[in-house]
């Protein structure tokens, strides 16, 4: 693979917090405009490792590459400009602005100029009712949507998906489905943490598979389910 | 509304005579909305906000004995102290809450201490304090508490309209969304504790230059910070007018009966203090902003024919 179809790169990426490894050792690469499920129990890394490609947490060793580019040293605000973005599994949305101001602040600071526009996110997400409704007052399905919007008002290259689904009935499911994969349409590549592996079905052939820190599979869902660690990992055994 | 405030202060020394009292009352509005801008738009509360005073008004006096630098620079050079101090401890705003306020409150008395040590006599006055009556000049310093009131005010007004603003409130209400939204929030921070400083430091320059001899504790002294939180909690924070407003009140009471009676000014502080926690969490102006908002939303339901 060449390091032009390389958008992200994670290199033995490992983070321990308090002598407890929680990502051990971990690589892989995403290409532009593709969409890769992140799969495993609870507890095996998946979210840390959406914080440590943010930048929300620092990691302890290994490198992430953003199109070549080492980002793991930079602070989280750096990458948001550099184009890499992401959903929260518990929303978190400034509750006190309406809709439409939670995305204008984002458009206003994303740095990545021109091309996003306020109305044309507030279509795509489906917020152009609730545009002037504090976002405090949305269901936290709605509020997930609102991340969402939020990190597509920075232009993003990348986008990690923190369990959008959850919680969400089966026709929202096929509106999430829909929606992303426009974006992948659109050349976002997308990271997308998730337990409902059906919905991870309708969205991926590519998943990776984490347990207790470290890549267990990574290959199509298909093959996942019929590899013994895997089915052992998830079943116990 | 500035433009109010300035005509205020011009006017009122021609009708009102007591000088000292409005020079003291401009030096609060402008403390409290030095207060204000850090306390009001990032959420740190600084104790110790009256080190910045101290800094400035030692500062502007030293330049003035030793470096005979005319006052109204020296003034400036005591905010530059003050900006001085702030980036030493600019450190501290890696800790959150109480441990923020605790520390710049300990911050504030180690200044202090330093500057009051009587080793050290010979440069800051120590104990004994400082005396520049070469540059005592009342109308000129009443000029620039006056500016310098303005200035903390308008400072305020950006942070409340502006793109820089709108960062600040996405901070305050999420710091780890806002640096999601693409704000560089360190940098943000550190500019409004910079900008909060540089008030507090010119402030202390220009009350300096007024009362031109001083003792350390009339600069330093732990009431003047507590003072400019209660006034500009009083009024409401996160606001322009509600610290103008807490001043001025707060100031206008405590001249009244808090110099003959200190006892029962202390007592009505309390209770005040108590109730403003308990009911009035957002200062004196919320009961304004409360009423308009239900006012505006009868008249949005009446018009969308709810009711």
């Amino acid at each position: 693979m060449s390091s032009e179809t390389r958008l992200l790169e994670l290199r033995a990426v490992t983070k321990s917090f308090q002598r407890m490894l929680v990502v051990d050792n971990v690589t892989f690469t995403v290409r532009p405009g593709e969409i890769v499920g992140l799969v495993g129990p609870n507890g095996s890394g998946k979210t840390t490792i959406v914080n440590l490609i943010s930048g929300v947490v620092p990691l302890d060793s290994g490198q992430i590459l953003l199109d070549g580019r080492p980002v793991e040293r930079l602070s989280a605000f750096r990458r948001v400009h550099l184009g890499i973005n992401r959903s929260f599994q518990v929303p978190k949305p400034f509750r006190d602005m309406t809709v439409a101001e939670n995305i204008r602040v984002a458009l206003e600071f994303g740095g990545r100029g021109g091309g996003a526009d306020l109305e044309r996110i507030l279509t795509d997400l489906d917020f152009v009712a609730q545009r002037d409704q504090p976002a405090g007052a949305l269901t936290v399905n709605q509020q997930k949507m609102l991340d969402l919007a939020r990190a597509l008002a920075t232009r993003p290259k990348l986008l990690l998906i923190d369990e959008i689904g959850a919680g969400s009935n089966p026709s929202e499911l096929a509106g999430i489905v829909a929606l992303l994969t426009r974006l992948a349409a659109r050349g976002i590549a997308l990271l997308v943490i998730e337990h409902l592996l059906g919905f991870l079905n309708r969205l991926t052939n590519h998943v990776i598979v984490l347990n207790a820190g470290s890549k267990l599979f990574e290959g199509t869902l298909k093959d996942a389910s019929a590899d013994r660690n895997v089915v052992a990992a998830f079943l116990g055994g | 509304m500035l433009a109010v405030l300035a005509g205020v202060f011009l006017l009122l020394p021609q009708v009102y005579g007591n000088r000292s009292l409005l020079f003291t009352m401009m030096t609060f509005i402008a403390l409290a909305q030095g207060l204000n801008l850090l306390y009001g738009f990032t959420g740190y509360l600084p104790f110790g906000y009256v080190g910045f005073f101290g800094a400035g008004a030692y500062g502007m006096s030293l330049l003035v004995l030793y470096v005979h630098v005319a006052a109204p620079l020296a003034v400036l050079g005591g905010g530059a102290a003050a900006v001085a101090a702030a980036l030493i401890l600019s450190p501290l705003l890696r800790l959150s809450g109480a441990y923020f306020s605790i520390a710049n409150l300990a911050a504030s008395q180690i200044l202090f201490l330093i500057v009051a040590n009587p080793s050290l006599a010979g440069v800051t006055g120590g104990p004994y304090g400082l005396n520049i009556e070469q540059a005592f000049d009342p109308t000129a310093s009443y000029g620039a508490m006056l500016v310098i009131m303005l200035l903390a005010c308008a400072v305020a007004v950006f942070f409340r309209n502006s793109r820089f603003g709108l960062g600040l409130r996405a901070m305050t209400l999420d710091p780890v969304s806002a640096e999601m939204a693409g704000i560089d929030i360190v940098r943000s921070r550190l500019v409004v504790w910079l900008a909060s400083a540089a008030v507090a430091g010119l402030a202390g320059g220009s009350y300096a230059w007024d009362i031109s001899v001083y003792y350390p504790e009339a600069v330093f002294g732990l009431q003047l910070s507590v003072f400019a939180i209660v006034f500009a909690l009083f009024g409401g924070v996160g606001t322009v007018a509600g610290p103008i407003l807490g001043a001025v009140l707060l100031y206008a009471l405590y001249s009244a009966i808090g110099i003959s009676l200190p006892q029962y000014f202390e007592l009505l502080y309390g209770f005040l203090i108590v109730l403003l926690a308990l009911f009035l969490p957002d200062g004196v102006l919320s009961l304004f902003q409360r009423r308009r908002s239900a006012v505006s939303a009868r008249l949005k339901r009446r018009r969308t024919g709810v009711l």
